[in-house]
């Protein structure tokens, strides 16, 4: 049996570096990593075939009784080779998959030796996934090719096999082929890793470094802080200290998850463990910095480390303003577990009180406003994201703008917007779509590769605020759903952008603001007046409603003074019903924004913020 | 001395009107098998023993009587007399009381007028809605138009001191032409008063239905307002003026009943689903015909529900109701939020520049056509 019991298997801070084997598995959300996870954990017997359950290590969050709620998967599996009859500890450690968490992504390939290529063989490889491939062969890691899903009907493991080799640089007949749902190959996988990948290396005598490439907020433990050896030796009596603060946190217990979490003496070089210091905030335990031990702290960090810098922001209002204690009691209590989260209380005339928050990107923003929404039973809106632009003033002088209305009004020497480098995956017959969503983007070609015969990859720069504003959405209706989007920051540049001010008989409405590239102005403008002609109730009064730059009014439509508000017949027994309606209009009015003297219903205001996409969304939650 | 005028429910019409969501039953809709002749009797007879009922708690003068449905018309003279001479027994009536009967142009003549005449009624009220066949079809209404005339004719030789007709204004299809004709159709009779109401559309009714399913549309606001402002004008040239944002009448011809609703005065409703006010309190009755006899009969309450309001409440209800007057709000009436927060009704035309500067609040034609939303803004 190639399966060693955890009892016999090498032990936590003494297992030899040689006999170790720490990998990541890289692949697209529904590309069957958990189930090929299921596979292993079933194969080296670390979970019991009566415990066992599908998606086991998605799920372990729900057993909050054990005391850790477990995010991360960084298993540790005991594996007798089939090759050559050694005993082996291979850890498992996960990659998110998404843009937004790239970095995230480069501490755990950091602490990796290898890593998988996980592709489903009847869909190809996705974006996203390239992405992370190449940022996996940037740090040098032993890429294992694998085709999963080979029992589908539809696979195409040949065509995705040449594929493969073509990107990585290898033959196609070197890409494994396993099916996690039926086990086929699994444990050839697992030999293979233990062939291929080499062993980690590092000089255990040395002052004590320690990567951390997780780190998770539990009710129960207080932060769980997840790290990778890099030399010398952790020890559960250690006092340690992060290297980027410099502060000393007492050990409270150190051990690895196989898959429940088993306390140990410590860990040794190679080694891939936890670590609980009763800590409580995740920022004092950041994803990148270097553990060392207080006592005999290293003097050289591990490269690589990096604050988390937002991309992108947004405003966040509660509905009911009443509700604005509870959304700041709510993001502090995120904060504990997202290191990236910024925010500071901001206010909005339309909308009230509420907080500007910053994101590591869009799929980061609607992780946040969702958990928001959904663990503290908030109802939110959003105002329109934006970037981050750098203003020069006349004068010499420089802002930083996280809000279009913090935008300077004239004297204006230049503004710069955050660049993106994007690669786009698809079919080759959507060529021509993604170019020209890519153009109206004002994106720059950068090349084109084709993956196979009828697979594409393009690559553009594209301004940041232009994928914010839709661009995803936009781009998976014109490709039918089969493209893949994947983008990293390149840097700043010049752009030629201005504010543009949404004013309701002539005042402006700050939550409409937004800054865009000048040819866009006058089509901003004139969608947001329409929307609001249409939103906004008739007053006694004509409310025009102007699009302007600066004092340049670019856009005009007009919401025509109400003629008629009444009810006509009012007798004995209509009086009561009539005096319960005012109430109930009593606090409807309550509800009403006033932008100077227009009465805006919030509704409008949300309605107006909705993106195409959101108003499709909310169609077919009605459904 | 204190004052309760009465309002008599007839809850019983021939046909049901598609707009109409009135609490009123067609012989089939009653499905007791009682054709109008045997139930009205009995019916009758049940509001005689709510009149009982009234007479513990109400005393003093009645300035008013109201006969309203359904069809009161289609009930006999007679039958409705025992009301009004039950209620001369117990109560102090005064010479001069308003005695209305509502009145549908196909089921009169002049006999059957003066046998109500007769019974005590002096005002008569005519359910006319328009002039415009077409616009009648889909009010889904049966009488023919000619009919009004000749009832208005019959009332005349009866000898009815006030005749009065209700127009309806708003009906899907009704141009602003249509409407010109039925408010000069309704003038040319030489009615000493006209009620105008914008056609609601009530949940649950024909019309409903048709517009929900597209069938009809309904007109937008734009056209209501300019019928609205039509009928104001036309009403004036006829030696009409407004004294309520729906009526208009000849000098000493208002309808006094209606002005006790909206002076907020005492008044007991009588029959299934009627709504009363005493002092501060109201409360209405079951809603069912059936209910509302089978309780009386077996010594049962028939109140359905009850509201003591509270001292907000009657502040909103009397603005509510007061600014829908020609007589409006006396501004020492209001604070000093409430006439800041509505000046600017004045300067743009809502409210009467001239009686602003006398102090009262009374509402232009402009500001009659936004009267709820003035009064949101005064009850905030």
């Amino acid at each position: 049996m190639p399966a060693i019991s955890i009892e016999k298997a090498p032990q936590p801070a003494s297992t030899d570096p040689s006999q170790i084997r720490n990998f990541a598995i890289i692949a697209h959300i529904d590309h069957g990593k958990s189930t090929l996870a299921d596979r292993m954990l079933g194969i080296t017997e670390v979970v019991d075939p009566r415990h066992m359950r599908a998606q086991y290590l998605d799920r372990m969050d729900i057993e909050r009784e054990r005391g850790i709620t477990i995010k991360s998967q960084a298993v540790r599996l005991p594996w007798r080779s089939g090759i050559d009859g050694k005993e082996y500890i291979l850890n498992m450690i996960d990659t998110p998959g998404h843009v937004d968490f790239t970095y995230e992504v480069s501490r755990s390939l950091a602490a990796s030796e290898g890593a998988i290529l996980l592709v489903d063989c009847a869909q190809g490889i996705e974006a996203q996934t390239l992405a992370n491939l190449y940022l996996a062969m940037e740090n040098n890691l032993k890429i294992i090719p694998v085709l999963n899903k080979i029992d589908l009907p539809a696979a195409q493991p040949d065509k995705f096999a040449a594929e493969l080799a073509k990107l990585i640089g290898c033959q196609p007949e070197d890409c494994l082929r396993v099916s996690g749902k039926t086990g086929d190959g699994v444990a050839d996988l697992l030999d293979q890793i233990i062939e291929q990948i080499p062993a980690p290396q590092g000089d255990a005598n040395a002052p004590a470094r320690a990567l951390i490439f997780d780190s998770v907020y539990d009710v129960y433990r207080g932060v769980v802080t997840y790290v990778r050896v890099m030399d010398g030796h952790l020890s559960a009596r250690d006092q340690i200290q992060m290297f980027s603060t410099g502060v000393r946190h007492e050990m409270l217990e150190v051990g690895v998850i196989s898959p429940e979490p088993i306390s140990s003496k410590g860990l040794g070089v190679g080694e891939v463990g936890y670590l609980i210091t009763g800590v409580k905030d995740v920022r004092q335990s950041r994803v990148g910095d270097t553990v060392t031990n207080y006592n005999n702290p290293t003097k050289v960090a591990l490269a690589g480390y990096k604050d988390p810098k937002p991309m992108v922001f947004s405003g966040l209002y509660p509905l009911e303003g009443s509700d604005y204690p509870l959304l700041r009691e709510a993001l502090d209590k995120l904060q504990l577990n997202d290191a990236a989260l910024v925010y500071e209380p901001e206010s909005s005339a339309a909308l009230g009180f509420g907080f500007r928050c910053g994101f590591l990107g869009l799929l980061h923003m609607e992780i946040v406003r969702e958990r928001l929404e959904r663990e503290s039973n908030l109802s939110l809106i959003s105002t329109a994201p934006n970037v981050v632009y750098n203003v020069k003033l006349d004068d010499g002088k420089s802002i930083i703008v996280t809000n279009p209305s913090e935008f300077p009004d004239g004297k204006i020497m230049s503004v710069e917007e955050p660049i993106v480098r994007s690669t786009i995956l698809a079919p080759s017959e959507f060529i021509g779509a993604i170019m020209e969503l890519c153009q109206q983007r004002r994106g720059l070609l950068l090349g084109m590769d084709y993956l196979s015969e009828d697979r594409v990859e393009i690559r553009y720069t594209l301004p940041l605020a232009e994928i914010v504003f839709d661009f995803f959405d936009k781009l998976k209706s014109s490709t039918r759903g089969y493209a893949s989007l994947d983008y990293e920051a390149i840097g700043d540049a010049e752009g030629d952008l201005v504010k543009v001010d949404i004013l309701l008989q002539g005042e402006a409405v700050d939550a409409f603001s937004a800054i865009v590239h000048r040819d866009k102005a006058y089509a901003y403008g004139l969608m947001m007046t329409g929307k609001l002609r249409e939103l906004i109730p008739r007053q006694q009064f004509e409310v025009p409603i102007q699009a302007a730059i600066g004092a340049r009014i670019i856009a005009r439509e007009n919401i025509r003074a109400i003629r008629k508000d009444v009810l006509a017949k009012c007798y004995g027994g209509d009086i009561s019903r009539k005096r319960k309606l005012l109430e109930k209009q009593k606090e409807g009015k309550k509800r009403m924004k006033m932008v100077g003297r227009v009465e805006v219903p919030q509704e409008a205001f949300i309605a107006a913020l909705a993106t195409d996409a959101d108003i499709e969304k909310a169609k077919a939650a009605r459904k | 001395m204190k004052e309760t005028s009465f309002y008599v429910h007839i809850p019983y019409c021939v046909k049901r009107c598609g707009y109409c969501d009135f609490n009123t039953y067609t012989p089939t809709e009653l499905r007791d098998g009682g054709t109008l002749e045997t139930v009205s009797g009995d019916y009758i007879d049940a509001v005689l023993r709510e009149l009982e009922i009234a007479h513990t708690q109400s005393s003093g003068s009645v300035p008013t009587i109201f006969f309203g449905g359904g069809t009161p018309s289609l009930l006999k003279a007679k039958d409705l007399g025992r009301v009004i001479s039950t209620i001369k027994e117990k109560w102090n009536v005064a010479p001069d009381c308003e005695i209305t009967l509502e009145a549908n142009p196909d089921s009169v003549d002049v006999a059957k007028l003066q046998e109500f005449k007769a019974a005590g009624f002096n005002r008569i009220s005519f359910g006319m809605q328009s002039a415009v066949p077409h616009v009648l079809a889909t009010l889904d209404r049966t009488h023919n138009p000619d009919n009004v005339e000749r009832a208005v004719r019959a009332a005349r030789t009866a000898g009815y001191e006030s005749v009065s007709v209700d127009l309806i204004y708003g009906t899907p299809g009704e141009s602003l032409d249509d409407w010109r004709t039925s408010v000069s159709a309704a003038l040319s009779l030489g009615v000493d008063h006209i009620s105008a109401y914008a056609l609601i559309v009530e949940t649950g009714t024909k019309l409903a239905a048709q517009i929900k399913r597209g069938d009809l549309t309904m007109p937008d606001d734009d056209l209501m307002a300019d019928m609205y402002l039509l009928v104001d004008e036309m009403a004036q040239n006829a030696g009409m003026s407004w004294y309520e944002l729906s009526n208009w009448s000849k000098p000493g011809h208002e309808s006094r009943h209606n002005i006790a609703y909206w002076r907020n005065a005492n008044w007991w409703g009588l029959g299934p689903g009627a709504h009363s006010h005493l002092d501060g309190v109201r409360w209405w009755n079951v809603k069912h015909p059936t209910a509302y006899k089978s309780a009386l009969f077996a010594g049962n309450s028939i109140e359905q529900e009850r509201e003591v309001l509270t001292e907000q409440q009657l502040k909103d209800e009397a603005i509510m109701l007061a600014i829908r007057m020609r007589d409006g709000i006396s501004l020492n009436k209001l604070n000093k939020d409430q006439v800041s927060r509505i000046s600017g009704y004045c300067q743009s035309g809502h409210l009467d520049q001239a009686q602003w500067s006398n102090g009262t609040l009374q509402l232009t034609a402009q500001g009659r056509l936004i009267a709820d939303r003035i009064v949101r803004e005064l009850v905030v």
